[in-house]
């Protein structure tokens, strides 16, 4: 399109140009004065009207904090609670002099100069008029101290405010986490006009996890003042809204069984519901108390929690990645019989080692010193004894990229997706995995240490748990899950978490059950011993880790080394056997035998677990 | 042929005399904003209940903001007209970042984390557009033709509806509005002119019942009633017209508002600081503000008028009106004229994004200018 109305002279562009500046300035100018009226006709006309509002503006409005959601077991136990706590506040604005008032304060009360120190640190953040807290969890006697002398402390102020309290102590504490003042990285990271009313947040576990849904929504309160800003009464009150109430698919029983048992061994268990996924429990041990951190622990028992040799703080079950050993099996096992490497007809002979061509160094089975397994093992006999040898040839023969890629949809080399912060990934080798990490190609030999879940690979203990559920469920997608319903109504938020379906022939299924099933309940079995007196069938998988390498020459004694070298015990299972309603993991790190210490731990819990439905179905019989 | 500016200018001798003389830049226009930013530490020292961490952090905010301008005054005009359509797309790609990994702060995802520091690239919106639809009409035929109008059109598009999704409907109405501003200074036909502003007129009904949020009617309807929801939404307004009436000719006083001290006024070191000003130190204070936001518009245009190229003024005079409308708008806000946008008092609020990206708005305006000297002493 040719506009011929364009121009080319400069000046007439600039002639253009002038004339707009003018026009627009003149309406500039025009609505600028209009503006000023305004506030002419504000601060001059009706000066004294609002001078005289002002005088009688004594209306405040104050933020009111919603009580945080409570969290509940499955059977409605209380795992999470608020409970009212008095603190010493401050407003700086009427104190007068800050550091008489403070000064004040240390001669009625204990104040540490933490305390004083931490004041100081919020008070350069605070808004004007913020009551700003200076000593958390008066106690009664402190209270009536400061009652009695009110009337000389100007700006200080005793008030009631909810603090979460966890009732069941260290049982939960790597589950629910807790809560704790906000640091000063996480209010750059909040929407504070959300956190008006607390200044406590979610640090950990589900506490942290479900932030959002426990906060609650601030409601406000409008309050008279007298001319001093001293609150007289309360006008009119919008309510806040509490914090959700949670209830979770953990069992609090089994869990407190779990944990009683494991006592203070380093060591994780975790079990599975298999119709929903949601987990009935889950442990690491040892544990802490939670309730020292709601309102700031001591520097002397932070340290002592920290510098503990066993790391309480440590979330085993999520975070802790170890070797699976031989847990490993039976998914393995289903792995090399879906990918038509063997049959279940298949057989070998075990010598009691291994030699791959070209090694010097032959592989060991555990049982080599009696000489092997013997001839003709097949698959199952493999499972129930846990022979080795029988697992170098497979998975060599499998290949470590199909092993690999398999795995992952059992849940091995990568996160579960379960409703918390932090979960490890653990790892699933593989060639391109041993070329990022460490520059160097892959060796068969690295292949042969995964076949028995050693070598490279790792995996948490949820991780093992979602494994075996999944075996149990004969391969359903499941996504461990801690959070059952809000507010009495389903939710979770993990569940689109995506997951590749897991898709085996129904009779190797039904076989691997079997093999499982005979681990416990066969003499050959490596955890016949736990299989006495049952009335439910376990089926199951031990494994013993390596955590340090012993030269093919010499014995592994444990009496020779350092105690946090020993193996690690592991032991899987579903239950009942037939009709599986629960999977679980449990390691004990630097335990010895998966079959003596680990199994015979999993048999109590699990007795607890049907003991208790038993109870219930009579109850509700 | 830029090359050779450079040559010429390396053989000038006498290269240490030089270096005073190379710091380029409108002493004027860099008074007036540091006496105006000196208010505002003043009164955000006042509004935040004489808090000096607040105060320290805006002197941080102006003096970063200050830097930029004089680092941006050095770079020759032709700079910023040629990498226009880059920093554009950059500004752009930002608020498409902000969209998909922003931070949520009052509901509305207005933050891009980069680690060391918060933006809020909508902000910076407010100097990309006119700056590149400066650079775009500038190329174009004087008056632009209707192809090019839509052209541009286009381009104002692109951030206002991303915006608008953050969502911030205030800032995108401002961002369009420097747009518009260009496009009427390049001499836009007057039926152009008439059409939008009725286009606009037919535009409010769909924007309330389509467009606008249950939260930004409800400010609306507050305006125009706010004695009806005392103490619900009408209470920013109420308190804020009694801080200013209640501050007459003279006010109370530095530090002194009843209004401001006590805490009854929200916001006050931010939007609603004017009234702070307002009850402290009365309608004076307000005059002597608005005193020194006309000169600095006026030097704005001052420098617009007198630049060589057509570039130079439109940039200069769509920054001017512009930093006008945001006066404009915000003291219209806190005095019960406009509903609350969240429009902060340019120059005088706290807030970091803001401040800086004014700063560097200017500082493109002294590039202009230098331009212009330049233009002058050759002739």
């Amino acid at each position: 399109m040719n506009d011929n109305s364009a121009f080319v002279n400069d000046t007439e562009m600039k002639r253009l140009f002038s004339r707009r500046v003018l026009f627009a300035s003149i309406v500039a100018i025009v609505v600028g004065f209009m503006v000023l009226g305004r506030y002419f006709d504000l601060q001059v006309n009706q000066h004294q009207d609002f001078v005289t509002q002002s005088n009688n503006n004594r209306v405040l409005m104050r933020p009111v904090s919603p009580p945080r959601g409570l969290i509940f077991d499955r059977n409605g136990e209380l795992l999470a609670d608020n409970k009212p706590t008095y603190n010493l506040t401050i407003v700086n604005e009427r104190s007068g002099n800050l550091e008489v008032l403070l000064n004040d304060l240390r001669q009625l009360i204990e104040i540490s100069s933490q305390d004083i120190y931490q004041f100081k640190n919020r008070l350069k953040r605070r808004k004007p008029y913020q009551n700003i807290p200076l000593k958390y969890n008066l106690s009664e006697r402190e209270r009536s101290i400061l009652g009695v002398n009110s009337f000389r402390l100007n700006g200080a102020e005793v008030s009631a405010k909810l603090t979460r309290y966890y009732p069941q102590g260290p049982f939960f504490a790597h589950v629910i986490g807790y809560v704790g003042r906000i640091n000063e990285i996480e209010n750059r990271n909040i929407d504070t006009s959300l956190y008006r009313g607390t200044d406590s947040i979610g640090k950990l576990g589900i506490e942290k996890y479900y932030e959002h849904a426990l906060l609650g929504k601030l409601g406000h309160e409008h309050v008279e003042t007298n001319a001093r800003g001293r609150v007289m009464r309360s006008l009119s009150k919008e309510d806040p809204i509490p914090g959700a109430n949670l209830e979770l698919y953990l069992d609090a029983n089994l869990q407190r069984t779990a944990q009683k048992i494991l006592g203070d061994k380093r060591a994780a268990f975790v079990a599975i519901e298999i119709k929903t996924g949601g987990i009935l429990a889950m442990v690491s041990t040892p544990s802490y108390d939670p309730n020292k951190f709601v309102l700031g622990i001591s520097q002397g028992d932070y340290s002592e929690l920290v510098n503990s040799e066993n790391q309480p703080l440590f979330n085993r079950a999520i975070r802790g990645q170890y070797p699976p050993g031989s847990t490993i099996k039976p998914m393995f096992g289903l792995i090399g019989l879906q990918n038509k490497i063997i049959t279940t007809k298949h057989v070998i002979d075990d010598p009691g080692f291994f030699v791959l061509k070209g090694v010097e160094r032959p592989w060991r089975d555990h049982n080599s010193d009696k000489g092997g397994h013997g001839e003709g093992i097949d698959l199952a006999q493999a499972i129930i004894e846990s022979c080795d040898v029988y697992f170098y040839n497979m998975g060599l023969d499998i290949g470590i990229e199909t092993l690999a890629s398999f795995s992952s949809m059992f849940g091995i080399g990568q996160v579960t997706g379960i409703d918390l912060h932090g979960e490890q990934p653990g790892i699933m080798p593989s060639k391109s995995w041993k070329k990022l990490t460490l520059g160097e190609p892959w060796f068969d030999g690295d292949t042969i240490n995964v076949s028995i879940g050693q070598g490279f690979m790792l995996a948490t203990p949820l991780q093992l748990a979602v494994m075996t559920a999944r075996i149990a469920s004969r391969g359903s997608q499941i996504v461990p899950k801690l959070v059952s319903s809000k507010n009495g109504v389903n939710y979770t938020k993990n569940d689109n978490f995506p997951i590749t379906p897991l898709d085996i022939h129904s009779e190797y299924w039904t076989y691997m059950h079997q093999a499982m099933r005979n681990v416990v309940h066969t003499p050959r079995g490596t955890a016949y011993r736990i299989g006495k007196d049952l009335n439910y069938l376990i089926a199951g998988k031990t494994g013993t880790a390596q955590v340090i390498s012993i030269d093919a020459d010499k014995e592994y004694d444990k009496t020779q080394i350092d105690q946090t070298k020993w193996d690690h015990a592991l032991f899987i299972a579903f239950a009942p056997a037939e009709d599986p309603k629960i999977a679980m993991a449990l390691i004990v790190e630097n335990g010895g035998h998966g079959s003596s210490t680990a199994a015979p731990i999993a048999r109590v819990i699990l007795d607890a677990y049907f003991n208790e439905v038993e109870k219930q179905m009579l109850v509700g019989g | 042929m830029y090359k050779s500016d450079f040559v010429r200018q390396l053989q000038t001798p006498g290269g240490g005399i030089q270096l005073r003389r190379s710091i380029q830049m409108d002493y004027t226009l860099a008074i007036i904003l540091l006496i105006l930013c000196g208010m505002g530490l003043l009164i955000i020292y006042s509004a935040t209940g004489q808090s000096i961490f607040y105060v320290r952090r805006q002197l941080i905010f102006m003096l970063t903001g200050f830097f930029i301008m004089i680092l941006f005054a050095q770079f020759p005009q032709r700079f910023w007209e040629r990498w226009a359509p880059v920093i554009y797309l950059i500004g752009v790609i930002a608020l498409i970042g902000v969209l998909q990994v922003g931070v949520e702060i009052n509901g509305a995802q207005r933050w891009l984390d980069l680690k060391f520091i918060r933006l809020q690239p909508s902000e910076l919106m407010k100097i990309c557009v006119p700056l590149m639809i400066s650079a775009y009409i500038a190329k174009r035929a004087i008056p632009p033709s209707l192809k090019h109008v839509s052209a541009a059109v286009i381009l104002i598009s692109i951030p206002v509806l991303l915006v608008v999704r953050q969502p911030d409907l205030g800032t995108a109405l401002l961002i369009s509005v420097t747009g518009f501003f260009v496009l009427f200074l390049a001499g836009i036909k007057r039926r152009y002119l008439i059409g939008a502003f009725v286009l606009a007129l037919a535009a409010l009904p769909s924007l309330w019942f389509f467009v606008m949020l249950d939260y930004q009617k409800q400010r609306v309807l507050t305006l125009l009633n706010p004695q009806h929801d005392k103490l619900g939404a009408g209470w920013n307004i109420i308190q804020s017209t009694t801080a200013i009436g209640s501050g007459g000719w003279s006010g109370k006083g530095w530090t002194q508002g009843t209004q401001s001290q006590l805490n009854f006024l929200p916001e006050s070191h931010t939007d609603f600081i004017i009234a702070v000003l307002a009850e402290e130190f009365g309608l004076i204070g307000v005059l002597t503000l608005s005193a020194l936001y006309t000169l600095l518009i006026g030097r704005c245009l001052y420098i617009g008028l007198s630049s060589p190229s057509m570039f130079g003024r439109l940039m200069a005079g769509s920054i001017a009106y512009t930093f006008f409308v945001f006066v404009f708008v915000n003291l219209c806000m806190v005095s019960g004229l406009l509903p609350v946008v969240g429009a902060p008092l340019p120059l005088i609020s706290y807030g970091g994004t803001a401040i800086v990206t004014l700063l560097a708005g200017f500082g493109i305006i002294m590039s202009i200018g230098n331009e212009s000297k330049k233009g002058r002493s050759v002739s």
